[in-house]
C-alpha cells in the first residue's frame, strides 16, 4: 500500500493515497467539484487542465484545477458553489 | 527577471521532450516549460517521477544526463514580442527569452455532447486514465469505455490491469473500417507486437463497433449508459463511463504566435519550422500520430533548432513510415455523421456557460454564438465546446487572443507593463 496522508474535503477529513491530486481527492470524497451555472454537479473531464470543470477552492484560492495540484497534508479542499 | 534559453520547449511530452534532449545533447542551453506539474505529457504522465514504473527508461535517462531546465506547473499565457513568452506558475510570472522556440503543445481529446455527458464521472477516456495515473482508486469499479481511436484499446487494457471491471469497449467506426486498418498493419509492421499485447491484455472484454452512448443517466453522478448496438439499444450500469472521440490537436498557442494552421494542424515544413520564423512545432499539432511519430518529429525538431539539419534529415524517412500509419488513423477512426444527432435540444454543449443545443441552433456561426449566448467564453475559453460545434454545426474557431488561459490578475497586469518599451530599459539595469 502506498503511504496515505489526510486532507480536508468539505470540511471533513478523509485520507488519500500519496501523489494524489486534490481531484482525486474530491472524487474519494464522492463530492462534486463545482456546481455549474445552472446549478449541476461537475467533476473533471479531461484530466488534464483543459476544460476547467475539476475546479475547486484549496486552502482559501479559488479556481484552482484540482487535476493538476497534487494533495499536500492538511490541504483543505473545498467544492465551488 | 527574464530566463534566456538558446531554445525553449513548450510542452513536456514524448515530443517535447525529444526535442530538449536532441538539442541539449547538440551543445544548445534549453529549458523544458510544462502545465502539468510532472513531466512526461498524458502518455508518460507519472513516468518520470521517482516512484513511477518506468516504461521509457531510454528518454527519461538521457533527459537526467543533460542539463534542460525543467519547468513543470507553468503554463505559457502571453506573447508579448517575438521571442518572449509569459508564463504563470502557481506562485509567480515567467519571462522566457530564447532564440528558438519548438512548440509540443500536445493534443486532447474530443467530446461530443449526448445527453447526460455533463454527470460526474462521466470523462474522457484518456481523462480517466490521468485520474488513475494519480491515484484514483479503480479496483472493482465498473468502466464502460466508449468513443473512438486505439487510445480506446490502451485506456481500457490498463484500466483493467489496475482491477476495473470493462463490461464493454464501444467503438463508432465500423467493422469494414477496422478490418481494414487491420490489414494494413502489415505495413507498419512494428505495430503488431504492440497490438498482439494489446489483444492478449483485452482478453475476455467484449469489443462493439458501430456502438456509441447515446445517453447516461444518473442522479449525483453516471449510473447508467443507453447504448446504440449495431442500432439497437441497450441499457448498462456502471460506476464510470470513459468516453472520447479521438484527439484535437492543441494549437492555441502556435495560433497565438501566428503560426499558419490548416485544416486544424499546424503547418511545417521537412525540418518542422513553422510558418514563424525560429518558431518549430512537433507531435500531435502536426498531425494526430501517437507516440514513434511525435518522438521522431521532436528528434527533428531539436537538431535542426540547434542548426544540426544533417542529423534531422536522417530522420525523414522513420518519419515518413510513421506519418503514413497516422493517415491510416485518420481515415479509420474519422467520426459518423450520426453522432451529429446525439445531443437533444436540452443537452449542455458548452459546459462552462451551460449553453444548450437549441440555443446554439439559433445561430450560423461559433462568432454569433458567442456573441449571443456566452458559448465559449468560459474559463476552457472554448477548448472543449469548439471541437464538438465544429463536427455539429461546422462553425470555424475564432482567432485565439491573449490570455491563453484565464490568469490571475497581476499576471494580467504584467502583460501591459512588458508592453512598453520603457520597462526593458529598466530590466537591463539589473
Amino acid at each position: 500500500m502506498p503511504d496515505q496522508i489526510s486532507v480536508k474535503v468539505n470540511g471533513a477529513a478523509i485520507s488519500v493515497p500519496s501523489g494524489a491530486t486534490a481531484a482525486v481527492a474530491m472524487a474519494i470524497a464522492g463530492q462534486p467539484c463545482r456546481t455549474s451555472v445552472t446549478g449541476e454537479p461537475r467533476g473533471p473531464l479531461c484530466g488534464m487542465g483543459i476544460c476547467f470543470e475539476c475546479r475547486v477552492t484549496i486552502n482559501g484560492v479559488p479556481h484552482c484545477r484540482s487535476c493538476q495540484i497534487p494533495c499536500e497534508p492538511g490541504m483543505e479542499v473545498n467544492s465551488e458553489v | 527577471m527574464p530566463q534566456t534559453f538558446d531554445i525553449l520547449v513548450v510542452g513536456g511530452g514524448p515530443a517535447g521532450i525529444a526535442a530538449a534532449v536532441r538539442a541539449a545533447e547538440s551543445g544548445a542551453s534549453v529549458a523544458i516549460v510544462d502545465d502539468n506539474f510532472t513531466l512526461g505529457g498524458q502518455i508518460w504522465r507519472n513516468a518520470f517521477t521517482e516512484t513511477a514504473p518506468d516504461p521509457q527508461p531510454e528518454w527519461r535517462d538521457r533527459l537526467q544526463r543533460t542539463n534542460v531546465s525543467l519547468f513543470c506547473a507553468t503554463r505559457v499565457f502571453h506573447q508579448p514580442e517575438p521571442g518572449v513568452l509569459l508564463a504563470e506558475s502557481a506562485d509567480e510570472l515567467l519571462e522566457f527569452r530564447y532564440r528558438k522556440l519548438v512548440l509540443a503543445t500536445g493534443a486532447r481529446e474530443r467530446f461530443l455532447p449526448f445527453p447526460g455527458w455533463t454527470l460526474p464521472n462521466v470523462m474522457g477516456a484518456g481523462g480517466l486514465q490521468a485520474m488513475v495515473k494519480s491515484g484514483l482508486p479503480i479496483r472493482g469499479k465498473c468502466v464502460i469505455v466508449a468513443g473512438t481511436g486505439p487510445l480506446l484499446l490502451a485506456v481500457a487494457a490498463y484500466l483493467r490491469c489496475h482491477g476495473a471491471e470493462i463490461p464493454i469497449i464501444c467503438e463508432q467506426a465500423s467493422w469494414s473500417r477496422l478490418a481494414r486498418f487491420a490489414i494494413t498493419l502489415i505495413r507498419s509492421p512494428e505495430k503488431i507486437p504492440q497490438a498482439l499485447q494489446l489483444k492478449r491484455d483485452l482478453k475476455g472484454i467484449p469489443f462493439a463497433a458501430n456502438t456509441w452512448p447515446v445517453a447516461a443517466h444518473g442522479r449525483a453522478a453516471v449510473e447508467t449508459v443507453a447504448l446504440l448496438r449495431n442500432g439497437k439499444s441497450e441499457q448498462i450500469v456502471c460506476d464510470y463511463l470513459a468516453c472520447g472521440f479521438h484527439l484535437v490537436p492543441n494549437t492555441e498557442l502556435p495560433a497565438l504566435l501566428g503560426c499558419q494552421i490548416r485544416n486544424g494542424f499546424v503547418q511545417v515544413d521537412e525540418l518542422q519550422q513553422t510558418t514563424v520564423p525560429n518558431v518549430f512545432c512537433a507531435g500531435e499539432p502536426t498531425g494526430i500520430g501517437g507516440l514513434e511519430l511525435s518522438i521522431i518529429e521532436g528528434q527533428i525538431a531539436g537538431f535542426a533548432a540547434a542548426g544540426r539539419n544533417t542529423e534531422a534529415q536522417r530522420l525523414y524517412s522513420h518519419r515518413d513510415v510513421c506519418r503514413r500509419f497516422a493517415r491510416r488513423l485518420e481515415r479509420t477512426f474519422c467520426l459518423r455523421p450520426e453522432l451529429k444527432s446525439l445531443p437533444s435540444p436540452d443537452t449542455i454543449i458548452c459546459r462552462c456557460e451551460d449553453v444548450r443545443h437549441s440555443r446554439l441552433q439559433e445561430h450560423t456561426s461559433w462568432r454569433a454564438a458567442k456573441l449571443h449566448t456566452r458559448c465559449g467564453m468560459g474559463p476552457c475559453q472554448g477548448r472543449i465546446c469548439g471541437p464538438a460545434t465544429e463536427f455539429l454545426y461546422k462553425w470555424n474557431p475564432d482567432s485565439v487572443r491573449p490570455p491563453l488561459f484565464p490568469v490571475r490578475v497581476n499576471s494580467l497586469a504584467a502583460v501591459g507593463r512588458t508592453n512598453q518599451p520603457e520597462h526593458h530599459g529598466l530590466r537591463g539595469g539589473h
